[in-house]
């Protein structure tokens, strides 16, 4: 009776740990690229010699400022400072000494006063157990750029005050929406967007490792669309090849689809319209575009692409039409309607052109 | 009763009338066991919802069918209460964060962290994540954009996010790079028609006309919510239906026509008062602004007869109407709109005497 009864939780045990390693492995399946393939040290990043250089070095001699990085999305900002602090720390500390916020948290003034000074005064040793750490923690304020004014204010003395426990470590887009005493208080990178040469070594290496069949052109014209965001191209090349499945070859306009960009016969339809003063014409392919369902932002960009290259506009037409295109990209980021703003653009444009 | 829209909408992705390689490639993500963030996008009346619902039902079966209302009660870091109604199934949950206007911040912080932290329950589903959409995505402020970036990373395990919208452009560059962008385009004349025929042939109730399924449709602007439900009022009007029926318009769209022709009769402080009190009668009642304005360049655009007195009408409808988007009390807006367009009818008729 009694064996029975200890022998049952053995026996569920290894089956409960096999299912939990099943369900483990399909987590792992199911986890997206771009965190499959986040850079886990600093030698992992490919790219942004500078910045890592300087990183790595600074690693060295124990002594880290505090920092800032700045970019555009997708540049590998949060990837280096998570890479940094698993280097630093290793995989078991980095719970206990990093704390990381994003715009995602509550992160107004009174969590400042709070959460992030009780943290950055609470005072760590030196070494635990055979990892060598350093004797201060980090703070990863992400996506700073979204924090109110006076919450970064909060932070600027606590900053000085605490400077010999914590290392704090900001994010943002935009170093302009950075306070200035905050912004003269850290070290300052600057994440350029990627090189063609990185993204691709990147890809490539995921189309080797996931099995994806794509040809050289499909990568290239995923390179080009995602604009130097690698995370927007390891997105874009995980949607495509879930879409083909694992046996057909992912090809250009799979990727033009996926992008959502607009189709180039489109673009040439509107551009056409240009020469036309006619408003019905215009009035008609305008209807017609917003009815597909297509992004104003986008067609606008994609149009600002061709007026770049087209030869039958003058420099001084060319600077008018770009002056048109200011007006209504700003009204289309405020939410004005899609279809008067493009007939707007559309009959200006053509009074220029034409 | 149920409105023959609801009544008659495809519930799984076979049965979708149009956008069959859309369908296709939906279908095939769905069994693909693994499953991105999307950003579904298309102008009203397009089908958006119904692909979301048929989505729904291929990932999860008919349990998400199964749905329940609830009030949730969240609370803001000033301690003021805010209510929502949150539409759930099992699988899945439905928000509106919009509707509570500029604190959908702590909607969507609150919510989402707090289903991602649960995992699925049931054992026996076929899927390890649930889903939340998100509708009218379009109208979050940056603040709750900026909350969702991290979020949709971090919880990715646990949780996928459906976000309906009518255009990408006010949707931040963060959210789009980690979505898989699903363009749903307007439905048509001809994939109207066809759906028309096939709903009356499921009520029943006699033939009906091509000629009038063909102006049903064209007077729906490719909206096939709209066309249903014209054609069901047209059934209550008149049945069986006729080649020549009159189709019914909306009484404010009569409305606004007297307000053109009162622009066009003359133009005079004395006029602009009259319209005034017109414009008075349709904002009580509750007709949206923009919608008025929008209507009311239409109808003035398609009255006259002068290219260039198009052209300009269509600019100034655009100029007004970011206006209006953007400031507070429509009456101002809509006012200059009507006195700027009274200003060059004049002029031009003036420049037409001489």
């Amino acid at each position: 009776m009694s064996s029975s009864f200890f022998y049952r939780p053995r026996a569920g045990g290894p089956a409960s740990a096999a299912a939990a390693a099943a369900s483990n492995a399909a987590a792992a399946a199911n986890k997206p690229w771009i965190e499959k393939y986040r850079p886990k040290t600093m030698d992992d990043i490919s790219s942004q010699e500078q910045a890592v250089a300087v990183l790595k070095k600074t690693m060295e001699s124990q002594n880290l400022p505090h920092l800032l990085f700045y970019g555009p999305p997708g540049t590998g900002k949060t990837s280096t400072i998570l890479a940094l602090a698993r280097d630093i720390y290793g995989p078991e500390m980095i719970g206990s000494r990093v704390l990381e916020l994003n715009a995602s948290d509550e992160r107004g003034i009174s969590v400042i006063r709070e959460k992030v000074k009780n943290f950055a005064r609470s005072t760590v040793s030196h070494n635990i157990g055979s990892q060598n750490c350093p004797p201060y923690k980090i703070i990863i304020l992400d996506e700073a750029d979204s924090m109110t004014a006076d919450a970064q204010s909060a932070l600027r003395r606590t900053m000085e005050t605490c400077s010999k426990l914590t290392r704090f470590c900001l994010i943002c887009n935009y170093v302009t929406r950075i306070i200035e005493p905050l912004a003269s208080r850290c070290a300052k990178f600057r994440f350029k967007p990627l090189e063609e040469k990185h993204s691709k070594d990147r890809l490539e290496l995921i189309c080797r490792e996931e099995d994806v069949k794509i040809s050289p052109e499909a990568i290239l014209s995923l390179i080009r669309i995602s604009e130097g965001d690698l995370r927007k191209a390891i997105m874009y090349l995980q949607s495509a090849s879930r879409l083909m499945g694992k046996d057909a070859e992912i090809g250009v306009d799979v990727i033009a689809d996926i992008a959502g960009t607009v189709p180039e016969d489109v673009i040439d339809g509107l551009e056409a319209c240009w020469r036309t003063r006619d408003y019905k014409k215009i009035s008609n392919e305008v209807s017609n575009v917003v009815a597909d369902g297509h992004s104003a932002s986008k067609i606008l960009s994609q149009l600002h692409m061709r007026l770049l290259r087209t030869e039958t506009l003058s420099s001084i037409q060319k600077a008018q039409v770009a002056e048109v295109f200011g007006d209504v990209d700003k009204a289309l980021s405020d939410g004005a309607d899609e279809q008067l703003q493009l007939l707007n653009m559309m009959t200006r444009v053509s009074t220029i052109a034409a | 009763m149920a409105l023959w829209v609801d009544k008659h909408r495809p519930n799984n992705l076979d049965k979708l009338d149009y956008h069959a390689d859309l369908s296709a490639h939906l279908k095939k993500l769905c069994a693909s066991g693994d499953f991105p963030h999307m950003l579904v996008f298309g102008p009203p009346g397009s089908g958006k919802k119904t692909r979301v619902v048929a989505i729904l039902r291929e990932l999860f079966g008919a349990g998400s069918e199964k749905i329940k209302i609830d009030q949730r009660i969240f609370e803001t870091p000033s301690k003021r209460k805010l209510e929502l109604n949150i539409v759930s199934s099992n699988y899945h949950l439905e928000v509106n964060p919009s509707d509570v206007g500029n604190y959908d911040r702590v909607v969507i912080q609150d919510l989402l962290k707090e289903v991602a932290q649960t995992q699925q329950v049931d054992a026996s589903a076929q899927k390890r994540f649930k889903v939340v959409v998100i509708h009218e995505a379009d109208l979050l402020t940056r603040d709750a954009q900026a909350g969702l970036r991290r979020t949709m990373e971090k919880y990715m395990g646990n949780l996928r996010i459906i976000m309906c919208c009518n255009t990408t452009s006010k949707i931040i560059g963060p959210i789009q790079s980690r979505c898989l962008l699903v363009r749903v385009g307007a439905p048509t004349v001809p994939e109207i028609c066809k759906v028309l025929q096939k709903v009356v042939k499921k009520e029943h109730c006699g033939p009906l006309p091509e000629s009038l399924a063909l102006r049903l449709a064209e007077d729906s602007g490719r909206n096939l919510r709209r066309a249903i439900l014209m054609l069901e009022t047209a059934k209550v009007q008149c049945h069986p239906f006729k080649d020549n029926q009159e189709i019914p318009r909306m009484d404010w769209e009569d409305f606004v026509r007297q307000v053109m022709h009162q622009i066009l009769k003359a133009q005079n402080p004395e006029s602009l008062q009259h319209v005034r009190g017109m414009l008075y009668e349709l904002l009580n009642h509750c007709i949206d602004a923009a919608t008025i304005l929008k209507t009311l360049a239409k109808e003035l655009i398609e009255r006259v007869e002068s290219n260039e007195l198009k052209m300009r009408f269509a600019q100034e409808a655009a100029f007004y109407e970011h206006r209006l988007r953007m400031g507070q009390k429509a009456i101002f807006h809509l006012e200059a709109f009507v006195a700027k367009i009274m200003s060059v009818y004049k002029r031009h008729q003036m420049s037409m005497d001489h």
